[in-house]
């Protein structure tokens, strides 16, 4: 687990000024390595910046100044291979069946028909969608939504997984629920993860390393080990540790969010 | 409940056409039970046949050219921002301008006959659908477009498959108002470029002021027209359902 998976070095990002709106320096600069197989979750105040940082990892945005890097190679204007992404907002394609959406990706590729029907059944009964296979996105819910988007990106078996608040529709018992499912697939996928969050409660529980971004321009405040073995998730909330953990994340975000609030 | 509501309303229409009988007598129109008795006749005479394929097969070609060209012009402008500023007004001012302007130009680029008729149709026709096209375009939700990205389509499988699809409800609104035009720009093409053909029939009559002759072609124009307008708005409710959850 010390082998470094997504690099990046200087990372900024400037959205040149509109006609409408002044230049946003929306994040940076940023140093930061994922680990091959870790668990990362990423915290910080609203519109610090974290789903543009998010979007330049996956390649759909550029960053203005320094470099990111996949496996080694650069990152740059397009999305490379292995990396699967669940967005902040419902991207579930609301013309396409619960399967036909899990089977999108797939079925961009040359894999054949036989083995598209497995992974998408697979992953149909993993999120708990069996049932609604051959609904469309508007007959469910938000949170059900959302499990249809992780899903298609499960099938497609990326190495880095990069999940926006993938659960910010979802109730707090829901949630909790969901965190545990997530490790699972985390543990038996063997891919690196990054979560973005807004819950302190979620970062705590799930990650190996939580980075703590400051108001934007969002920068890594700092970066939280965690230091769980394989005994985490809701099992762990009750501990002294994850008690330790949600009080420091707190103290350093109030602060940032206070200025996030005096900056906006 | 529908068939019901669609029998009152025509039976609405037919006893006002009676009352405008009744009242403007047989100089200017004609009853509807002669009207429909003289279309029949017209359907079952065989010198007409010519005529109906030579509209039908102008308009088909038409419509496909105003559906494809207009998608393409539409998703051109609507997928970057600055074309789009740009070309909207235009399209909306080319939309507004009476096509019939054009029609000195179309008939020297194709003279007389199948190309002129087929495009004076689609000059008809593209405006709304480009335009449907390109706000469809220009409102797609953006997140479609990233998750596409993220599963590496290239920009061709983007369109064909995401902005295509999402796109669908509202070319197809855009092919409601355009399929109508698309027929009423044929057969004024037909009208004044062209030895056959119904619109061409339509002005025949009118210079012989043959009364029973204009009436039974307008009849069969607005059945066609009504039937497919009302399919077509069938299949546009289902597809709206289907993606929106509309009622
Ligand atoms: N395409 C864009 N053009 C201009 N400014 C943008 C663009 N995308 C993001 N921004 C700005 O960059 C800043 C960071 O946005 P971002 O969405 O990354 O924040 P965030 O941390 O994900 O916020 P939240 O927690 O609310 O999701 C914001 O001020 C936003 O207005
Ligand atoms: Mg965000």
């Amino acid at each position: 687990m010390s082998e470094v998976h997504v690099a990046l070095r200087g990372v900024t990002r400037v959205f040149p000024a509109t006609a409408a709106q002044r230049e946003v320096r929306a994040l940076g600069p940023i140093d930061l390595d994922l680990m091959r197989g870790e668990f990362f979750v990423v915290v910080g105040p609203s519109g610090c910046g974290k789903s543009t940082l998010l979007e330049i990892i996956a390649g759909l945005n550029r960053p203005t100044e320094g470099a990111v890097t996949l496996e080694g190679n650069p990152v740059a204007g397009e999305v490379p291979e292995g990396i699967g992404v669940v967005f902040q907002e419902d991207a579930s394609f609301p013309w396409l069946t619960v399967t036909d959406n899990i089977a999108f990706g797939l079925r961009q590729t040359a894999l054949d028909k036989a083995e598209i029907a497995t992974r998408v059944d697979h992953a149909l009964r993993l999120m708990g969608l069996t049932d609604f296979a051959a609904a469309y996105p508007v007959q469910l819910s938000g949170g059900m939504r959302q499990r249809v988007c992780l899903a298609r990106t499960l099938v497609q078996r990326p190495r880095v997984i990069l999940l926006d608040e993938p659960f910010g529709a979802l109730d707090q018992q829901t949630r909790f629920l969901m965190g545990d499912e997530l490790l699972r697939l985390w543990r038996d996928s063997g891919a690196t993860v990054m979560l973005i969050t807004h819950s302190l409660d979620e970062a705590g529980m799930l990650a190996d390393r939580i980075g703590v971004m400051s108001a934007r321009p969002g920068r890594m405040l700092e970066i939280i080990e965690t230091r769980w073995g394989e005994e985490r998730g809701s099992r762990v909330v009750a501990t002294p540790r994850f008690g330790e953990i949600t009080a420091r994340l707190w103290q350093l975000l109030r602060d940032e969010s206070q200025r996030a609030m005096a900056g906006a | 409940m529908r068939t019901l509501r669609a029998a009152i309303l025509i039976a609405c229409v037919l006893a006002a056409w009676q009352a405008l009988f009744a009242f403007a007598g047989a100089s200017a129109l004609t009853s509807p039970r002669d009207t429909i008795a003289y279309a029949a006749e017209l359907l079952s005479s065989p010198g007409f046949y010519p005529h109906l394929i030579e509209t039908a097969q102008a308009f088909a070609v038409a419509l496909a050219i105003a559906i494809s060209c207009g998608i393409l012009i539409g998703f051109t402008l609507g997928l970057y921002r600055f074309a789009a500023d740009v070309g909207e007004p235009v399209l909306v001012a080319l939309y507004s301008i009476p096509k019939i302007t054009l029609y000195p130009i179309v008939l020297l680029a194709f003279g007389i006959g199948m190309p002129a008729k087929i495009a004076f149709g689609a000059i008809h026709g593209i405006m709304p659908i480009a335009i449907f096209a390109l706000g469809a375009a220009r409102n797609l939700n953006p997140v479609y477009l990233k998750a596409a990205r993220v599963m590496r389509l290239p920009p061709s499988r983007i369109a064909a498959r995401v902005l295509l699809p999402a796109a669908i409800p509202e070319i197809f609104t855009g092919i409601r108002i355009g399929f109508s035009l698309t027929l009423i720009g044929t057969l004024l093409g037909e009208m004044f470029a062209s030895q056959r053909g119904i619109g061409h029939l339509l002005i025949q009559a009118i210079g012989l002021h043959n009364v029973r002759m204009i009436m039974a072609l307008t009849l069969l124009l607005v059945v066609v027209a009504v039937t497919a307008s009302a399919l077509l708005l069938a299949v546009d409710r289902r597809l709206r359902r289907h993606m929106f959850g509309a009622p």
